[in-house]
């Protein structure tokens, strides 16, 4: 059957050693039968998805988020008037705000995106997840934001040492003393602004599930995994799918609860006593997505296939016990390519 | 032939990992002109630097949050603050278009009193009211916002010297979620301090109480913490109204909407995140609709917000004094408007653009006031396009808190403009000179002589 | 000035030091000054071609040009 070409804009392509989820995004699309032509965003001069031989079809640079929505959307349109793109998977948290901000606004560019909506997004931020959790019944780690390193010193009970401490969009440590949690407050706070989260560390194993929301409750697509080797970054880099039928149960439950659209992580910690805490929500595909598309899911296809307005039965099936393992490979680029991008801010 | 546009010559180190221009420049167009009004002449007639105002922009935001409130809920009433910007002619617009003034200070007190609002349109808050303020505001019939409990006292002690009975609300404070807490003003919600001040109010007989008045904090983008705001002082003016039989004519949410200015530290913009005035509406009147105020009686709704309605009106135009390449490499811009004039640099990213065309090329540049001191700094590390000495620049949105913060420090304050809505351009504060000093000074007879 | 001929320089601008595997951008003026260095002009010649090509005062040009050359001197790119 011959489908029409799409053309799907992806950013995330730092498949470095805290990999976004790009390159993975990219290879379950050219896995599925979608007719794709694919361009990368890309907003750093080395990120290695510019390079890789036969993935993106064109790279154009990005102006950060932080810069602002008038930059991003004038890049946009460049962009668009270029390649006339059906549908952009955003894969950074910074950049979200502005996609579901400006999501009606893509829309009428002809730019198709399958986001949670702003209310699902900032609901479940990390600074606000003592709520969430009352609000939809959910079990997390004692958790407080702060706004000031002075806080620090007197944290209200339970919270106790050693405690994560988080920043807002990302990076998270682990502390056992007061002076650890300043200098690690003030780096957060400098990189990611406030507030800085504090959350009680829970003993036990770290297990997440990749999920796929339709917007009306129900679970599109849902794999769980344990992380098997983690990186001193916090990131895995091998990790196996499980059958935990009491995970995916959480996992419908929110996805019901909130009707969540798109694609989401949810983190969890599993106690020995086999309690589930949940520590974050990640509103967007994970760079382990690659996994899930192993195991039965390909996430990314369906998440084209509803951003374009097709109807996506859910899938449940999915065969644990597949791994995935991450490796590093040196591919060989020219300073020619190099020149275009910091030149052009094309490729 | 005509010849080509200089540029100067510039080699930059490409920074792997690092974005580059297209990674972090949004283009800096110039900004040439205010309400059609070119910048260059307004700093060829009137010097350089010089503050700039819109009426136009002030009445326009003016209605738009005025909009927000009125059709959300039928009894609004703003009051303008003066601490954001006390010019008389900033003022006189905002009464013009219908707002009270809200007061801090004997001397706005007397502003206010000098543009012509009566005595019952004026809300005097603050902390530092003396005898004399108070005396002369009650016998104006003006709406005192008492503060603590010292000052309640020195009412009840001034009564029986008083022409008229006070019409007093008190400030309340209270825990809204928000961080910090602002709980230096006013009495404690929680507790149980400004019930207290409503009995001893109350018991006394001699004073009306007529307000509640909260300020949750200043630069609030979180909207929800004016409904838990409203609620609470819902709650009180039931327990007044059960125990007194009074009710409450009006509810003063204060201000601390916040303006689009970035605050340093933030990761987006403000121009992105800031709430709207119809967000802020939203929030506040549903929340004052949805909950029970004695008699099912509908108080009238006061807002104090000044930032929100002024910066946007405000901008500052001036010429680049020098250029310098500091120690290590980077390039500095020395322009003749300083933390004496943008106090708020401390805690702002202020937008700054070139008023005329300049190059595409742009270089992280820290921007420095003219100051000889170190920490005159009015932008960290921007990216900004290569001007020369004697280029000219505008700050944008500076409305709010310099021409009532500003420092004369060194030099001499600029002067005020107001580009009225004809684009007709007015000084509204005349640049300072020797003469507005040594009028001040005075020198003992033994340093006289010459 | 065999220092400059060692540099690879494209006419987009960029300039990549093979020596130390360092890359660099320049603008217009900067390729036209580097081209007038590898023809050993003077510093005089420089500032009265690019007075001739560009809408531009003897001084700036003179500045900028020799502020330029503290830079590619900081590179080690000429002597």
């Amino acid at each position: 059957m011959e489908k029409k070409k799409l053309t799907i804009a992806i950013t995330g392509l730092n498949n470095i050693d805290s990999p976004g989820p790009g390159v993975p995004v990219i290879r379950g699309i050219k896995d599925s039968n979608l007719n794709a032509r694919i361009i990368g965003l890309a907003y750093e001069n080395l990120e290695p998805g510019i390079y890789m031989p036969g993935l993106v079809d064109k790279t154009y640079l990005m102006p950060f988020p932080s810069t602002g929505s008038e930059a991003f959307l004038e890049r946009l349109e460049y962009i668009q008037e270029k390649e006339k793109i059906d549908i952009i998977i955003p894969n950074f948290d910074s950049e979200l705000y502005l996609f579901i901000k400006y999501s009606t606004k893509l829309l009428e560019m002809g730019i198709h995106t399958f986001l949670p909506t702003m209310e699902q997004f900032e609901e479940r931020h990390k600074d606000n997840l003592p709520e969430y959790a009352k609000k939809y019944g959910i079990t997390v780690p004692e958790s407080k934001a702060i706004m000031n390193s002075n806080e620090l010193a007197n944290l209200p009970k339970p919270l106790s040492y050693p405690y994560f401490i988080k920043g807002k969009y990302y990076e998270a440590f682990k502390v056992s003393n007061q002076s650890q949690a300043v200098y690690y407050f003030n780096k957060l706070s400098a990189k990611w602004g406030l507030p800085v989260v504090v959350q009680q560390a829970i003993h036990g194993t770290e297990v997440n599930v990749i999920a796929l929301g339709d917007g009306e409750g129900n679970t599109v697509a849902a794999v769980p995994m344990r992380k098997q080797y983690i990186t001193d970054k916090g990131k895995a880099w091998g990790g196996i799918t499980l059958n935990d039928e009491r995970l995916l149960e959480i996992t419908h439950h929110i996805i019901k609860q909130t009707k969540w659209r798109g694609g989401m992580e949810l983190e969890m910690i599993k106690t020995d006593d086999g309690e589930y805490h949940l520590i974050e929500i990640n509103p967007r595909i994970p760079a382990w997505v690659y996994l899930a598309v192993g195991a039965g899911q390909n996430i990314p296809e369906m998440l084209c296939r509803l951003a374009l307005g097709e109807k996506v039965d859910p899938v449940t099936k999915y065969e644990f016990g597949k791994m995935f393992i991450r490796y590093s490979w040196d591919l060989i680029g020219d300073i020619a390519d190099f020149e275009k991008i910091i030149i052009f801010g094309e490729l | 032939m005509s010849k080509k546009i200089y540029e100067r010559p510039i080699l930059r180190k490409v920074v792997e990992g690092i974005p580059n221009k297209f990674g972090s420049l949004k283009r800096l167009r110039p900004v040439e002109t205010i309400d059609n009004v070119a910048i260059n002449d307004i700093i060829d007639e009137y010097g350089s630097p010089v503050f700039i105002i819109s009426e136009k922009t002030i009445r326009e935001t003016y209605k738009t949050a005025y909009c927000a409130f009125s059709t959300r809920y039928p009894k609004v009433q703003f009051a303008w603050s003066y601490k954001t910007n006390y010019l008389d002619a900033v003022c006189r617009i905002f009464h013009q278009e219908g707002s009270w003034a809200e007061v801090v200070s004997g001397f706005e007190y007397e502003k206010a009193l000098d543009n012509n609002v009566s005595g019952s349109k004026i809300i005097f808050n603050g902390p530092d009211k003396s005898d004399a303020d108070l005396t002369r505001a009650i016998n104006n019939k003006s709406l005192i916002h008492i503060d603590h409990f010292d000052e309640l006292y020195t009412i009840i002690e001034i009564l029986p010297k008083l022409k008229e009975r006070p019409q007093v609300a008190i400030r309340v404070n209270m825990d809204t979620g928000i961080i910090p807490q602002w709980d230096r003003f006013g009495f404690n919600y929680e507790n149980g301090e400004a019930w207290n001040a409503i009995n001893r109010i109350l018991t006394d007989g001699g004073i009306d109480l007529i307000g509640l008045h909260i300020h949750i904090g200043t630069y609030i983008t979180m909207s929800k913490a004016y409904s838990i705001a409203i609620e609470k002082l819902a709650a009180l003016a039931n327990k007044t109204f059960d125990r007194f039989q009074k009710s409450i004519s009006y509810i003063d949410v204060g201000g601390g909407f916040a303006s689009q200015n970035t605050l340093q530290g933030a990761y987006m913009p403000a121009t992105d995140t800031t709430p709207s005035f119809d967000d802020y509406a939203h929030a506040i009147t549903t929340a004052m609709t949805s909950v029970n105020f004695p008699n099912n009686e509908t108080p009238t709704l006061i807002l104090e917000t000044g930032r929100a309605l002024i910066d946007e009106a405000g901008w500052l135009a001036g010429s680049v004094l020098a250029n310098k390449r500091l120690a290590d490499g980077r390039r500095a811009m020395v322009i003749d408007s300083g933390i004496n004039l943008l106090f708020t640099a401390f805690w702002y990213d202020y937008e700054i653009f070139p008023v005329q065309e300049t190059s595409f090329q742009s270089e992280p540049t820290t921007i420095y006031g003219p100051l000889c001191m170190n920490i005159d700094v009015v932008r960290n590390n921007i990216d900004f396009p290569l001007l020369n000495k004697g280029d000219r620049f505008v700050i944008k949105r500076v409305g709010a808190y310099t021409m009532t913060q500003w420092m004369q420090f060194i030099t001499y304050r600029p002067n005020v403009v107001l580009i009225d809505l004809n684009g007709k351009v007015h000084v509204i504060r005349k640049e300072e000179n020797k003469e507005v000093f040594r009028i001040q000074e005075l020198v003992p007879k033994h340093l006289q002589n010459k | 000035m065999s220092k400059l001929n060692s540099l690879a320089i494209s006419d987009n601008g960029f300039i990549f030091k093979p020596s130390t595997g360092e890359s660099f951008t320049t603008n217009e003026l900067g390729l036209f000054i580097i081209q007038f260095l590898k023809e050993n002009k003077s510093g005089e010649e420089i500032i009265n071609a690019i007075m001739q090509d560009f809408d531009v005062d003897n001084v700036t040009a003179g500045r900028d040009m020799y502020e330029f050359l503290d830079f590619l001197k900081k590179e080690n790119m000429i002597d």
